[in-house]
Formats: structure tokens, C-alpha cells, sequence
């Protein structure tokens, strides 16, 4: 099962859960996906110790997708 | 750390030039520069007014009280950049402390249970992530640099959730995040870490002695 979570103010909101088997929740999750694009979230994706990657499309096949907000100087 | 690609940030930043080992080096220079600039004068004046007459005596040590204090003013507001935000509820502070959990070793979230900061090993040096900032340690000397998640509306994001964001940005693209923060303070570690609370001490403390550890093993 993977899973798309957005942190926020609750430590984060799982917003789609899918499996590649089940395409009403894979249709789900890309429409979550992209209505946090258009909220300016980013979607990253953990790769282990020391990497992760920003990725413009929900990859369907990551266990783990989480969306964060932009970052900037303080 | 992955280069596959650019922090979207950047785009915020456009006029800056992104962040490369040499030109943080040149800035490391800059400071060193700026700090003797302000210091060497004042240093220079307590001499040369003992010099001329030794009952300007209390006028030197005021001389050299403000070579001493300017550096120690920069240095505040450098590790200031580490400093604890107010915490939100109870249940989100522990949902994002498990998420951050995930996405470090268990080195890394000891470290943080002590001190509320993640070290993450870089190739510009090894950074000391935090809620509002990150210290990069490079050998004995220390860059603050202040950069935080912007909050949701109308919202405040967890502690856990607010390391998390410059985590995951500082390992998606490193040059880019040291591009997008701003840079508080640059100078000596000793500096720096009078200047932290007491618990984060040990942090810097750690960070130091195994960037140590790896120089002497690499020689």
C-alpha cells in the first residue's frame, strides 16, 4: 500500500492511499497529488539515509510520498 | 546527497548566485575579514591611547571591550538560527516526531531527543538541521544560516514537521538550500557554541569530534 501525506498542523494528513491494482484510488491520489501542487506544495520522496528527491509527478510505485511547504530564508 | 534536482525555491531567490564549496569558502573569508575590520581598530586605539598616556587607561579597555563584543554580537545572532519554536499540541508534536523519526537513524533522532537538532553529513561540511536554521560545521569553523518552512495558513506546523521540511530540502539539493537560506553568521565553532543553549552544545560537541574522527582517518 502506498501512501501520500501532506505535513501540516496535525504532524501530517495521509491523503491518499492506493495500490497499483486499484485504479479508482491511484485516480484518487493523482488528483490529491495535484491539488497540493496547485496549493504550492512540493512532493518529495525519501531515498534513505542522506537523499531525497523532488518529484513533479506522483510515482505510483513509491511506498511513501510526502508533500511539504516551500522553504525560505528567515 | 541527490542532484537530480534543483530546489524549486530557487526561483525565489533568482538574483542569488547558487551556493558552491568555493564561493562559501570566500564567504567564510569575507566574515573573517568583516570581523577583523571591526576589530583590529578598536584593538589599535587601546594600544596607541595607552601608549600616549597611560591614564587613558580606562579608554583602551573600553576600546578593547568593543573589540571583544562586536564578534560576540554576530556570533548571538548566528546561533540564534537554533532556537526551539513554540511547540503546538501535544498529539502533533508527537505525529511529527514520528514522521521525523522515519527519515533518520537512530544516531540522528537520539541526537535530536537531546538536543532538538538532526546532523546530517554534507559535502559542503556536516549540518546541524533545527526548527528555524541549521549550523554547518566545517572543520573548526561554523555557518548559521536562517531558513524555516513557511507555515500553512492560518496554521503552525510541529516541531518534528519543521526539521523534516529543511531535511528533506537540504538532502534533495544541498547547494540549493545553503542558496535559499540566509547566512547569519560565519566564524569560529568556539564562538558559536558559547552562544548555544547548554543542551545544544553536545550537538555541535558530536558533529565536531566525528568530522574529526573522519579527518584523522582519512590521513
Amino acid at each position: 500500500m502506498s501512501r501520500l501525506i501532506r505535513m501540516d498542523s496535525s504532524g501530517h494528513t495521509t491523503l491518499a492511499e492506493w495500490t497499483a491494482e486499484d485504479p479508482a484510488a491511484v485516480e484518487a491520489a493523482l488528483a490529491a497529488f495535484r491539488a497540493e501542487l496547485e496549493q504550492g506544495s512540493i512532493a518529495m520522496v525519501s531515498r534513505g539515509a542522506g537523499h531525497a528527491e523532488h518529484v513533479r509527478e506522483l510515482p505510483l510505485d513509491e511506498q511513501l510520498v510526502i508533500m511539504r511547504r516551500p522553504i525560505a530564508g528567515g | 546527497m541527490s542532484a537530480a534536482g534543483a530546489l524549486p525555491e530557487l526561483a525565489d531567490v533568482y538574483w542569488r548566485p547558487r551556493m558552491t564549496p568555493e564561493r562559501l569558502r570566500r564567504r567564510d573569508r569575507l566574515w573573517t575579514l568583516t570581523t577583523a575590520a571591526h576589530v583590529v581598530p578598536f584593538v589599535a586605539i587601546a594600544i596607541g591611547m595607552v601608549l600616549l598616556s597611560p591614564v587613558a587607561l580606562p579608554v583602551s579597555l573600553a576600546a578593547l571591550a568593543h573589540a571583544w563584543l562586536i564578534p560576540e554580537l554576530y556570533a548571538r545572532r548566528g546561533a540564534t538560527v537554533t532556537r526551539s519554536l513554540a511547540p503546538s499540541g501535544e498529539r502533533p508534536e508527537r505525529v511529527s516526531l514520528g514522521l521525523l523519526g522515519d527519515l533518520v537513524d537512530h544516531d540522528a533522532r537520539e541526537l535530536h531527543a537531546r538536543t532538538g537538532l538532526v546532523p546530517e553529513p554534507g559535502r559542503l561540511g556536516t549540518w546541524l538541521v533545527g526548527e528555524a536554521g541549521a549550523l554547518l560545521v566545517a572543520g573548526c569553523r561554523v555557518s548559521c544560516w536562517c531558513v524555516r518552512a513557511t507555515d500553512p495558513d492560518g496554521a503552525r506546523l510541529p516541531s518534528g514537521d519543521r526539521v523534516a521540511h529543511l531535511l528533506l530540502a537540504l538532502r534533495s539539493d544541498e547547494e540549493g538550500f545553503a542558496t535559499v537560506a540566509n547566512l547569519a553568521f560565519s566564524g569560529a565553532r568556539w564562538r558559536v557554541r558559547r552562544r548555544l543553549p547548554k543542551r545544544q552544545r553536545a550537538a555541535l560537541d558530536a558533529v565536531a569530534e566525528s568530522a574529526s574522527g573522519r579527518a584523522t582517518l582519512r590521513a
